[in-house]
């Protein structure tokens, strides 16, 4: 790997950087990292190595417990992201922190909003500004626009301007592609080009090789917080940067047979919700799924996806249509009851639905089922026979931690999932619903989950997936539904066959299918 | 995947942390302490002095640490359950107040066979206290009031509830004072050593302790308590019904502290004669604080605060300090060991120098 020479055009660079969480987890370890003036330098590395952290700590969300930071060459203090935006510096979350009630303008302006006289808000002049920087920069948005109107792609480019407009010359821009589709990204790439153009420095964050390879001109590979190694894209290939950045070679090839469809488990029909603003944000939903098959639920979040995992997970109540689980309606059931049926649940929210955090692992693991007969004994919980079987699953879902006795805290993202996921399949269910059960988490545990999805699914469960990953929708799905604006608007029977981008364009609503194609979704 | 967490013991540092925050919290207020009195006192030293070794100088004052702890134990544990399924209920104080009345209106009964008669003073305060605990539960549940507002209100209900009925319906003209009829001889708790009051509460203030531990930490009710507690949600989508965890939660803490409520009356008075709330639920809530709401805990948090408290008496009784400046010291000593995140940064400093030892280890593990 070529090491960086030439000290002169840099603009920025963090030396040592170390940064250690409050749990004991050591994020970044004796990172240094620099980039030039007016390049797009990609940070790649897996989920969990680091990058983002990295990010905070130049962005002044974290405090680093060792390092310093060097802009052009002198030493800074970024204490918080206001300072971090007077030198120069501004983010783009992977999560937008934009206020949905609000217009563009006004969220543009946020924080330094133009005043008229010395007290009142001058809207005008912010959508001026706002009009202003977009023509600047061939960004085109209307400021008048409310934020909870918009795409994901625009909403994305409102971060980007927001951050213009504070006169940054570095932009951070953390997995901007994650919640795009494929043509979002397209067009967020040329978007980036033009301010490359324009002079701007550009940190592009991404574990998607391809997406490194076509943008950025510098990489910095992390892995397990550190820094494997730094090159030129020019030099190196997609397998190259796989290597260093997985340490080994990792096939997300899954080895798949056939689905054997059962019996049906879960049967949708006309099922709708209103949320408490009044919009209907799931319209006439009607499909089914049966025993040894994995339907998954594509779409760009936000179209209700969510809505629909929380209904038939209990979580919602059903306001209209009907759904049975093992030819049980699900209305008047209450969550211990649709569990006892044989589902089992992995929320897409990890840290509010399926943990404890100051809570055992071991005690985490039996949330589902600690008051059955087997796990009791004499009016008290049998500790001998629950720690046998925390132990079992920590060794069999390989859970890097200190004993069954640690608290669930101190776990990483990716050990967490797997303590859950161990919790959720531990009971051989009928029906699992898993909602992104691979966000945010390494590739090993990732690699492992879906793993641990197929082999469900080859014992006979019925597995229903909603994930905003689309290469992990395609790899382990039998059947897709796709949702556009709270309606399922295809249905694809055979996962396998479908290209990437036609199924972007139906996640768009570009290219539709006829009524009897997605009625085929109720077998 | 890295196994990085292997040679770390996190667990570990927060509990020596705890153990460590509470001894200089201690340490720290008992200076304070020093200063207070010396500002006031011409013998600060003994003054001091007196409120520390106080306690242990005669059989009396070690029988009055005891006494005053059998109450404490009780509301103690009452607050630890009910905090564990995650209600910030204050009712406890009016409830051990108006089950005393309850205890006194089955206590001055005559015709009930002795070793029976106890027994169901402490079941009839024991179910009032329970239903009384039930109502902020239950409009939780329901309305989704804010507990603490709503069990601070009930306070304030059971205590003009009792005093109404003291002043109208159970007042003796014979006693000379605001009092209940004397209770019956077949209804006091016996007292246990010569020279103190410490009477056979204290078993049954043991063995609550000690099902309260199992049932909470043990049981598979007390899982679902515990997990409610820690996130509701959590419970929730686990399969766990919340309502029905939280009003039993709530209604065993009323059922604990109404059984303490009439433990202290049988044990240690004649008559039924509060003339406002005593305090023990509010001490109750601190001992639960310290105790961390573990039952297992309680014990050690009441001889603390019982002992500092006739502490307080004897410097009273033989110094030169005001009562009021011994109050103060003792809520400074108390808010040091109650306070959550003091001493964090040293916490933090640990747990960063632990990371570090553990990645300077060779990196053996970088292969797997």
């Amino acid at each position: 790997m070529a090491k960086i020479a030439e000290k002169t055009d840099e603009i920025l660079s963090m030396q040592h950087i170390t940064k250690i969480y409050d749990n004991g987890f050591m994020a970044n370890k004796d990172i240094t990292f620099s980039i030039r003036k007016g390049e797009i330098h990609g940070l790649v590395g897996e989920n969990g190595a680091g990058k983002s952290t990295l990010m905070k700590v130049l962005f002044g969300q974290e405090t680093a417990e060792e390092g310093r930071i060097l802009i052009d060459g002198k030493e800074v203090h970024i204490t918080d992201p206001l300072a971090a935006l007077d030198y120069g510096i501004g983010m783009v979350h992977q999560h937008f922190m934009l206020v949905p009630s609000l217009t563009v303008a006004e969220n543009m302006v946020l924080g330094s909003e133009p005043k008229k006289g010395r007290l009142f808000f001058d809207y005008r002049k912010a959508v001026r500004m706002t009009k202003e920087i977009a023509e600047k920069y061939g960004l085109e948005v209307n400021p008048e626009k409310r934020v909870m109107d918009l795409s994901v792609g625009y909403k994305q480019r409102v971060e980007i301007l927001k951050i213009l407009l504070r006169g940054v010359r570095i932009l951070l821009l953390d997995e901007p592609t994650a919640v795009l589709t494929p043509q979002e990204t397209e067009e967020l790439f040329i978007q980036l080009k033009n301010l490359r153009k324009n002079g701007f420095t550009i940190v592009f964050i991404s574990h998607k090789l391809n997406e490194v390879k076509e943008i950025c001109d510098r990489i910095t590979v992390l892995r397990d917080g550190r820094v494997v190694g730094a090159a030129d894209v020019a030099d190196v290939t997609e397998q190259d940067i796989s290597k260093m950045m997985v340490g080994r070679d990792i096939s997300m090839d899954m080895e798949k047979k056939p689905a054997e469809r059962g019996e049906k488990m879960l049967c949708v029909n006309h099922l709708g919700f209103t949320n408490m603003y009044g919009k209907k944000a799931v319209k006439d939903v009607s499909f089914d799924v049966c025993r040894g098959e994995i339907v998954g639920i594509a779409g760009v979040e936000g179209n209700g996806q969510s809505e629909l995992a929380r209904m038939l997970t209990g979580l919602e109540e059903i306001q209209e249509g009907i759904v049975t689980v093992n030819g049980k309606d699900m209305k008047k059931m209450s969550i211990r009851q649709i569990r006892e049926e044989g589902v089992s649940f992995i929320s897409e929210d990890r840290m509010t639905y399926d943990l404890a955090t100051s809570v055992s692992i071991e005690e985490n693991m039996i949330s589902d089922r600690f008051y059955k007969k087997e796990y009791n004994r004499r009016g008290l919980m049998d500790r001998e026979k629950i720690a046998e079987e925390a132990d079992r699953l920590i060794e069999d879902y390989k859970v890097a931690c200190d004993g069954r006795n640690a608290y669930m805290r101190t776990l990483s993202g990716g050990n967490m999932q797997k303590v859950i996921t161990a919790r959720e399949c531990a009971s051989n269910p009928s029906l699992l619903i898993a909602s992104q059960p691979t966000r945010g988490i390494d590739v090993g545990a990732t690699e492992f989950i879906r793993r641990k999805l197929i082999a469900l699914r080859d014992q006979g469960t019925a597995v229903l997936l909603f994930s905003a990953d689309l290469a992990e929708i395609m790899q382990i799905s039998d059947r897709i539904l796709v949702f556009y604006g709270g309606e399922i608007v295809a249905h694809i029977t055979d996962a396998a066959q479908i290209d990437e981008t036609i199924l972007g364009e139906y996640m768009l609503n570009i290219r539709t299918q006829s009524r009897e194609e997605i009625g085929g979704a109720v077998i | 995947m890295s196994m990085r967490h292997k040679e770390k013991n996190v667990e570990g540092i927060e509990r020596n942390f705890t153990m460590i925050r509470t001894l200089v919290g201690v340490g720290i207020a008992l200076l304070l302490a020093l200063v207070l009195i010396a500002a006031v006192s011409d013998q600060p030293w003994q003054a001091l002095l007196g409120f520390l070794i106080g306690p242990f100088t005669s059989i009396n004052r070690m029988g009055s640490v005891v006494e005053k702890a059998i109450p404490l134990v009780f509301t103690g544990t009452a607050v630890c359950v009910i905090f564990s399924c995650g209600q910030i209920s204050l009712a406890v104080e009016g409830t051990f107040y108006l089950t005393g009345i309850a205890c006194a209106a089955v206590a001055t009964k005559t015709g009930i066979a002795a070793g029976f008669h106890p027994a169901l003073c402490i079941l009839a305060a024991g179910a009032a206290g329970a239903v009384i605990c039930a109502i902020p539960a239950v409009m939780y549940i329901k309305f989704d009031t804010m507990t603490v507002v709503s069990s601070l209100m009930i306070n304030f209900l059971c205590l003009h509830i009792g005093t109404y009925l003291m002043h109208y319906v159970m007042k003796d003209p014979a006693a000379g004072f605001d009092a209940s009829a004397k209770y019956e001889k077949t209804a006091r708790l016996s007292s246990l050593f010569p020279k103190t009051n410490i009477h056979t509460g204290l078993f049954i203030a043991v063995a609550v302790v000690v099902i309260s531990y199992l049932a909470l930490y043990k049981s598979a009710w007390g899982y679902g308590v515990r997990m409610t507690g820690e996130n509701a949600k959590f419970a929730r989508f686990s399969g766990i019904h919340v309502a029905k965890v939280v009003l039993t939660a709530s209604m065993a803490g009323g059922f604990i502290t109404g059984m303490g409520g009439a433990v202290e009356q049988l044990g240690m008075y004649k008559r039924f004669s509060y003339l406002g709330l005593p305090g023990h639920g509010w001490n109750g809530i601190m001992i639960a604080v310290l105790a961390q709401n573990n039952p297992k805990n309680v014990p050690l948090a009441v001889l603390f605060v019982a002992y500092i408290s006739v502490g307080a008496d004897v410097v009273n009784r033989t110094c030169d300090v005001p009562i009021e400046i011994i109050n103060i010291v003792q809520a400074v000593i108390i808010m040091f060991v109650a306070a959550d995140r003091f001493l964090i940064e040293w916490k933090r400093r640990k747990i960063v120098e632990m990371s570090q030892r553990a990645a300077a280890l060779p990196q053996n593990m970088e292969s797997r």
